[in-house]
């Protein structure tokens, strides 16, 4: 059966009960907006995710590709805006293959809020859909719930309100795409800097008739400042009880190994990004 | 006062909150409440060295996801002469519900001016430390929302810093730090400035190495200790950040600095 698995509903309702609260999801507060131009659309998000008043991920993707010509950003609860994008896509894509046509935004927008209709709000995902199809260029919200908006210009998220002020003293009929990047980056910075739930960097996809391009750190105003000391740990600091020696002849019987050009480079295949 | 528990909706609009006020009379019981705190967020810190004591904090107000001001400042010199406090050598940081940081720095620096001009000479720290507990224990079931952090110099003319709960539970310590960051920076002060879970490499091994000891640190290391400290915490905590506020008490008075932090 498709859908979701609901065996654990009553145990964890006992538990409830018991006084164990729930497991808290991430990155409920955030800034994405959207806006038209002549020829397109663009959508712009912030990069941070928080867990409470933790940033559990300062450098995060909240900009959803659904069909080429089709992307989404997402606030609310992380992996629901990550899944719902996702079988959204798939279910375009195979739509798409059966009607011999470019999926249209109209249509993803429904499929998003019937799937989250559904769900009674369960499914916590805000959404800003965006995408050029045959039709012309069209924009979206929709609402957990599953209302649905058609604006030329929107914002969602707990940086709503900061970023719909900079579109509702700037925002003008007819604008051009650099005009319209500038407009929805500037939006996206009043909810970093004015809203809690925002930070880090700005994200902006733009959508035309002929292309889609995602540009990922459009703007980063928020860069650490290198650290005052160094922490390197002296060699031996840490306290061992035990020792095991596994030699290179010995691991290799189980696991291929790499020699590293560098000793200092602990990971060669993918480094991770950390601060200096 | 009486007309305040009535029990009756608020009238004229608003009260509280835009949220509470009922907008139609209700039938039956009802209940009126009214929460007198709020947090404020941000984070203090304080280390004591040889001769002199450090306190910072980061001068950001928030109320739930919004910016109150930029710039708030948590710390205050107490004692001395006239409102610019001249000559203090005492500050008092205070984290939490801003307004009753507030009343509290005015209550102590109150009795701290009377003492001198009572008894003809300043309050030593030790005493000062010992009020403060008074004071926040006499609110003991209505009390200060805050974590207090005092610093001075003692008789010894050494650095002394000293940390507070909200109901005046005190001591003396090396360093602590305090507010919404606390559970982020006090285990790296534990480990940078106390030297916990370090040992001497090569001193022996299993449960013979031998823990590193901890020695009062130069001015220069602790100055650069707290700026790490909160440069990280504003990386991952969000009600942190806009400025850092740090105060140095030396024998030879209190220098203040400025440093800016990042503003998301």
């Amino acid at each position: 059966m498709p859908g979701f698995d609901f065996s654990n509903h009553n145990r964890n309702a006992a538990l409830h009960a018991q006084g164990v609260p729930l497991p808290k999801a991430t990155s409920t507060g955030t800034t994405i907006v959207g806006c038209l131009f002549n020829g397109g659309v663009v959508i712009a998000a912030d990069t941070r995710a928080t867990s409470g008043p933790i940033v559990a991920d300062k450098n995060c993707e909240k900009l959803h590709y659904i069909a080429p010509q089709i992307w989404c950003a997402g606030a609310g609860t992380a992996a629901d805006t990550e899944f719902t994008t996702a079988i959204i896509s798939s279910n375009l894509e195979l739509h798409a293959l059966s009607t011999g046509r470019k999926p249209r935004v109209v249509t993803c927008m429904t499929m998003l809020k019937q799937h989250l209709f559904r769900y009674q709000g369960y499914i916590g995902a805000y959404l800003v859909v965006a995408g050029v199809d045959p039709t012309g260029a069209h924009l979206f919200t929709v609402h957990a719930h599953g209302s649905t908006d058609k604006l030329p210009y929107v914002t969602m998220g707990s940086g709503s309100l900061a970023a719909m002020s900079v579109f509702e003293t700037q925002w003008k009929n007819d604008l051009t795409k650099d005009a319209a990047v500038k407009l929805c980056s500037d939006a996206i910075m009043a909810g970093i800097f004015n809203d809690l739930g925002s930070g880090s960097n700005v994200d902006v996809a733009i959508i035309t008739e002929e292309k889609a391009t995602l540009l990922r750190n459009f703007i980063t105003p928020n860069v650490r400042q290198p650290k005052e000391r160094n922490y390197r740990f002296q060699r031996g600091t840490t306290a061992i009880l035990n020792e095991k020696l596994i030699t290179r002849e010995e691991i290799s019987k189980y696991i291929t190994v790499h020699e590293l050009e560098d000793d200092n480079v602990t990971a060669a295949a993918e480094t991770m990004d950390v601060d200096q | 006062m009486a007309s305040v528990f009535t029990g009756a909706p608020p009238q004229g609009g608003p009260g509280y909150s835009f949220k509470q006020t009922p907008t139609v009379a209700l039938s039956g019981e009802r209940q009126h409440s009214f929460y007198p705190y709020t947090d404020n967020g941000g984070s203090t810190l304080g280390i004591s060295g040889a001769d002199f004591t450090i306190l910072a904090g980061d001068t950001r107000s928030t109320h739930g996801y919004n910016i109150n001001t930029r710039y708030a400042p948590k710390l205050f010199k107490i004692g001395g002469e006239g409102p610019e406090n001249k000559g203090s050598r005492i500050v008092l940081s205070v984290v939490g519900f801003a307004a009753d940081g507030d009343a509290l720095k005015e209550r102590l620096d109150t009795i701290v001016k009377m003492y001198k001009y009572q008894h003809g000479k300043s309050i030593t720290v030790a005493a000062c430390a010992q009020r403060l507990s008074h004071i926040l224990y006499n609110k003991r079931f209505f009390p200060y929302y805050v974590h207090a952090i005092l610093g001075g110099i003692d008789e010894d003319g050494k650095g002394a810093l000293y940390s507070y709960d909200p109901v005046g539970s005190y001591e003396r310590e090396q360093c602590r730090a305090a507010g919404a960051a606390a559970s982020l920076i006090m285990p790296f002060l534990d480990n940078q400035v106390n030297l916990k879970n370090q040992y001497e490499p090569g001193s022996g091994t299993g449960h013979d190495l031998q823990a590193k000891l901890a020695q009062p640190l130069p001015r220069k290391d602790v100055e650069d200790l707290v700026r790490d400290a909160f440069t990280s915490a504003v990386e991952r905590h969000i009600e942190v950040g806009d400025g850092l506020q740090m105060m140095i008490i030396t024998k030879d008075g209190i220098e203040e600095t400025f440093t800016p932090l990042k503003k998301d």
